[in-house]
Parts: C-alpha cells; sequence; structure tokens
C-alpha cells in the first residue's frame, strides 16, 4: 500500500502552488511597499481600520448569540421528530440554502426598503412608515436570515447521536427540565454548538456585500474594506493584504479558543 | 418531549415564515407587470421573457455550467487520488501537514482566498510573465481549489471504513496495483466519491466571493453577474430567475428526498426480513 501514498502528490502539488503560495503572497504584499521594500507601515496602518474592526466582530457576535438562540431548539426538535417530519423539516430547512445568498438578501432588501413591501403595509394600516434600510439591525438581519440554516444543521447532527433513555435517565432520577437541559442536554450537544458557531461567525465576520446590500454606505465591514482596497476605489493592494492578514490571524485564534470547549475526538490532523 | 404543544407549533411556524417569506415576495413579484417592486399592476410574464433575452445573463449561465462541470470533475479526481495516497501515509508529520493544509481553504474566510488568488494571478503575470489572464482559467483553477477538500474529506472515511484485506485478496489473486486499485478499492468508495462530487458542483455553482475576484468584466459566472445586478438594482429580471433556481431545487430536493425515502423502506424491510429468520 505504500507505493499509493505517491497518488497524493498532484494534489500536495497543486495545493502548494494554489494555497500555500498565496498565502505566502499576502503575507508578503502585508509587509512591502509598492516598490518591494519592507516595512510594517502597512500593518500599523490597520489599526486606523479599528471601527470597522469593532463593527464587524460585534454584528458578527450579535448574528451567531441570534441564530444560536433561535436555531437551537429548532435542532433539538428537529432531532426528536418522527422520522418523516424530521425528513420534512430537514428540507424545508435546507432549502433556502441552495439559493444564491445574494438573491436571498436581495429579498431582504425589497422587504425593508423606504417603500417596501412591510413598509406599505404598515402605511395601508395607517401607521408611519419605518426606516429599516441602512441600518445596522438590516445588516443583522441579513446575516442571522443567511446563516441560520448553518447554526441549525451541525447542532441537529449532533442532537441526533443524544439517546432518548439519557434524557429521560435525568428526569427519573429527579432533574427538572431545566437541570435535564442545562445538564444533559447542552454539555452533550456541545461539539454541534461549536461547529454552529464557526459556521456562523467567520462567514459573517467576512462578509461584503450583505453588508453594502442591506447596510448602505455607512455600515462597511471588513470585508467591504477588503474589497475596495483589491477592486475598488481605493486601490491598495498592500494594505488590503495586511488588513485581510490581519483578519485571518484573528480567525484562526478565535478558532482555536473554541477548539479548547469541543470535547469530540475526531480532529485529525488538526493542529490549531 | 414528542407531544405537540402549541408554542412548540407556533415557534416552527415563525421559523420557517421567517425563512419563506422574503422567497415568496421574491415569486410573487417576478410575475407582476410593472417594475415596482411593490404595487402590483397585474399577472404577467414579462421578466421571464425577459431574463431569457438578456444575453450578459444568459453567457454566465453557460460559464457556470462550464466552470463548475470541469472543476468538479477534475477536483473530483485530483481529490480522490489525493485521499488515497493520505491515507497510505506512514509519517505522521506529513499527514498533518497535508491535512492542516487541506482545511485551509475550508476555514480560511472565503475573502482572503479570494484575495490571495488573485494576488497568485496578477503576480504571475505581471512579475513571472506567465500568459495568464482572468477569465475561465481562473475562474477553474480558483473552483478547483476550493473544491478538492470537500472531495478529500468524503472519501478519506469511506477509506478508512474498507477492509485492507479486499485490495491484499486481489493482489494475491493477481491482479495488478491499477486493476486492484479500479476493481477493488474504486467500488467501495464509490458513495463518497459521488458524495464529493455533488458536493464541489453545488459549491462551485453557488460561489460568488471567490469568484468574484478571480473572474474579469467580461467572463462572469452567474452569481457574479447576480452581484452587479443587484447593486444596480435592476429587480424584476432577478426576481424572475430566483423563481427558475428556487423551483429547479425544489423539484431536485423533492426527487432526492423521495429516492432515499424509498431506499429507506427498502432497507427497513431487508432487516424485518432478516430478524424473522
Amino acid at each position: 500500500m505504500k507505493k499509493s501514498s505517491l497518488f497524493s502528490l498532484p494534489y500536495i502539488v497543486w495545493s502548494f502552488i494554489f494555497v500555500v503560495i498565496p498565502m505566502l503572497l499576502v503575507i508578503v504584499f502585508a509587509f512591502t511597499t509598492t516598490d518591494g521594500q519592507f516595512t510594517i507601515e502597512n500593518i500599523s496602518q490597520v489599526s486606523t481600520y479599528t471601527p470597522v474592526f469593532v463593527r464587524s466582530i460585534w454584528l458578527a457576535f450579535l448574528s451567531t448569540v441570534i441564530c444560536l438562540i433561535l436555531g437551537y431548539p429548532m435542532a433539538f426538535i428537529m432531532s426528536r421528530a418522527l422520522p418523516y417530519n424530521r425528513r420534512t423539516l430537514v428540507m424545508l430547512i435546507m432549502l433556502p440554502m441552495w439559493i444564491n445568498f445574494l438573491l436571498r438578501t436581495f429579498a431582504w432588501m425589497t422587504l425593508l426598503e423606504n417603500n417596501g413591501v412591510i413598509n406599505s403595509l404598515i402605511t395601508m394600516l395607517g401607521f408611519k412608515p419605518l426606516r429599516m434600510i441602512n441600518t445596522q439591525g438590516a445588516v443583522i438581519l441579513g446575516m442571522v436570515y443567511n446563516y441560520l440554516p448553518f447554526m441549525i444543521m451541525p447542532l441537529y447532527s449532533v442532537m441526533t447521536k443524544i439517546d432518548n433513555s439519557v434524557i429521560e435517565a435525568a428526569q427519573d432520577l429527579g432533574a427538572s427540565s431545566i437541570n435535564t437541559f442545562v445538564r444533559v442536554i447542552i454539555p452533550l450537544s456541545l461539539p454541534g454548538i461549536t461547529t454552529g458557531i464557526t459556521m456562523v461567525f467567520i462567514p459573517a465576520i467576512s462578509t461584503f456585500i450583505i453588508s453594502r446590500m442591506l447596510g448602505g454606505g455607512s455600515n462597511m465591514l471588513i470585508g467591504d474594506l477588503i474589497d475596495t482596497k483589491f477592486l475598488g476605489n481605493a486601490y491598495n493592494p498592500n494594505l488590503g493584504s495586511a488588513i485581510s492578514l490581519v483578519l485571518m490571524v484573528f480567525v484562526l485564534l478565535f478558532m482555536s479558543v473554541l477548539n479548547q470547549f469541543d470535547t469530540s475526538e475526531e480532529k485529525e490532523g488538526m493542529v490549531i | 418531549m414528542t407531544q405537540n404543544k402549541w408554542y412548540k407549533k407556533l415557534y416552527i411556524s415563525t421559523i420557517l415564515a421567517f425563512l419563506y417569506m422574503p422567497i415568496a415576495v421574491l415569486i410573487i413579484y417576478s410575475f407582476n407587470g410593472s417594475k415596482s417592486r411593490t404595487v402590483w399592476s397585474g399577472f404577467s410574464f414579462k421578466w421571464y421573457i425577459e431574463l431569457f433575452q438578456d444575453k450578459l445573463i444568459m453567457h454566465s449561465l453557460l460559464n457556470t455550467l462550464i466552470v463548475g462541470l470541469i472543476a468538479s470533475v477534475l477536483a473530483t479526481i485530483l481529490g480522490t487520488a489525493a485521499a488515497v495516497g493520505i491515507y497510505a501515509y506512514r509519517n505522521k508529520v506529513l499527514r498533518s501537514a497535508v491535512m492542516n493544509v487541506t482545511y485551509m481553504p475550508i476555514l480560511n474566510p472565503e475573502i482572503v482566498m479570494g484575495v490571495s488568488l488573485l494576488l497568485l494571478f496578477v503576480y504571475a503575470k505581471e512579475k513571472m510573465y506567465v500568459p495568464i489572464e482572468l477569465g475561465l482559467t481562473t475562474l477553474i483553477i480558483a473552483h478547483v481549489t476550493f473544491c478538492t477538500p470537500y472531495v478529500i474529506l468524503n472519501v478519506l472515511p469511506k477509506l478508512r471504513q474498507m477492509d485492507k484485506n479486499t485490495y491484499e485478496a486481489a493482489m494475491d489473486l493477481g491482479c495488478n496495483p491499477f486493476q486492484s486499485f479500479f476493481k477493488v478499492v474504486v467500488p467501495e468508495i464509490m458513495p463518497g466519491i459521488v458524495t464529493g462530487f455533488l458536493l464541489a458542483l453545488t459549491y462551485s455553482i453557488d460561489d460568488f466571493i471567490i469568484s468574484y475576484f478571480v473572474s474579469s468584466g467580461a467572463t462572469q459566472t452567474l452569481p457574479v453577474t447576480i452581484g452587479s445586478m443587484v447593486r444596480k438594482r435592476i429587480s424584476p429580471k432577478i426576481n424572475a430567475l430566483s423563481t427558475i433556481i428556487f423551483v429547479v431545487v425544489l423539484v431536485v430536493l423533492l426527487i432526492v428526498n423521495f429516492v432515499g425515502a424509498e431506499k429507506e423502506k427498502a432497507s427497513m424491510k431487508k432487516v424485518k426480513g432478516g430478524s424473522f429468520r
């Protein structure tokens, strides 16, 4: 069987050229000027964007918490449902995920606009229209809407493995429903919670078009900032690389902290 | 725990309403006669006709299919071969190094992946004089890069479940390594390969962020075109497009679900039959 390890050679070459080298390029660009001189100017300039970073982290954090609160009971109900209902619910949760997120976000634009569907309903009922689009609330709503299934699915797949008899045992031994929940169900679903948080928080913190569509120009996030440095009007790939590098390091740190809570055994090859 | 209390039903319906309300609005307004997104002015198929006459959209749909098929086939071949190789590693350091690189495209924020590939392509062209232009080639390269890890992660578990002795038995019975690989190993890991391929195809067709950075104005995939349309707020055609996508996905999922349910029933019968004997 040893010879067959050679089968991985094309992949190793491929990922070296198209994964490792691009990452190294980001690091090189982050630490050089436009003429290729070494500098830490770019990295130190990132600090001028602290408000953008703080806003991104805060909005991503809020969206993750809301997804967890909204999605946790859903995942639990699904995991305890009868097989037919279970399959139907899984399909209903997955279906919107198959429609491109741009279209889903666009749908919310239609609903939230100043003269959009919700506001026309409100005015029809005789109330004053609300200002909903171009607010931070709209950005959070968009993120929650897009990433909620990413929270529910990992939670659900971990919860299906929780044996009903464990829950019944806790109740038989006199635990209240709150106690059963806190001491049995939450600890057993912890791997799902950490995966769900990762799968919501990381796309949320690095998104760039949801914020522009629902938040208008005033709620710029890290992703939008990177976009303007590479393809936008503020072209500066060196500074853009520095911002990307900071974002990447932050995400890796976040995941390694989160991994400390994950007690599941299948983590092959994961050093971080 | 399994009783259907009223608040449970209310909660489920609220979540589902939240998920489907925007999609319903999109679908309803795709049949609207006027360009307005709020005023209903009669039923019409106008936007569907305009959608199919839009050259840019049709062209980018074709690009999406070309990139999706080529990239997912390449990723499946590359990833399956890689998984077979990784499975055979004896060196733990090498193994964990390769696995970490494999997790990179999955764990790294997509925007960083997109930006890093853009840097590579621009650098290769300007500094190393590699004749590469942003377009179909760069899109395919980028898509293979982020799809292959999903193939590897679906094939590896199947290899682990496989009985190692079957491969050696085939060799003992006179197969050469290639015959025993294609006739014994490949059929065993086929479910993993198929899942990996389908995942790769879905991710490729759906990808916006990475494609946005590695495509050019002339060659775009459908999500990138949608992205630029959405910014200009040209609405009704997008509504029509979303409706078509929704219906296609719904039909595919219903078929998959139905086939899955039938299979499950069949296997249940088998198990039951077995226990009676």
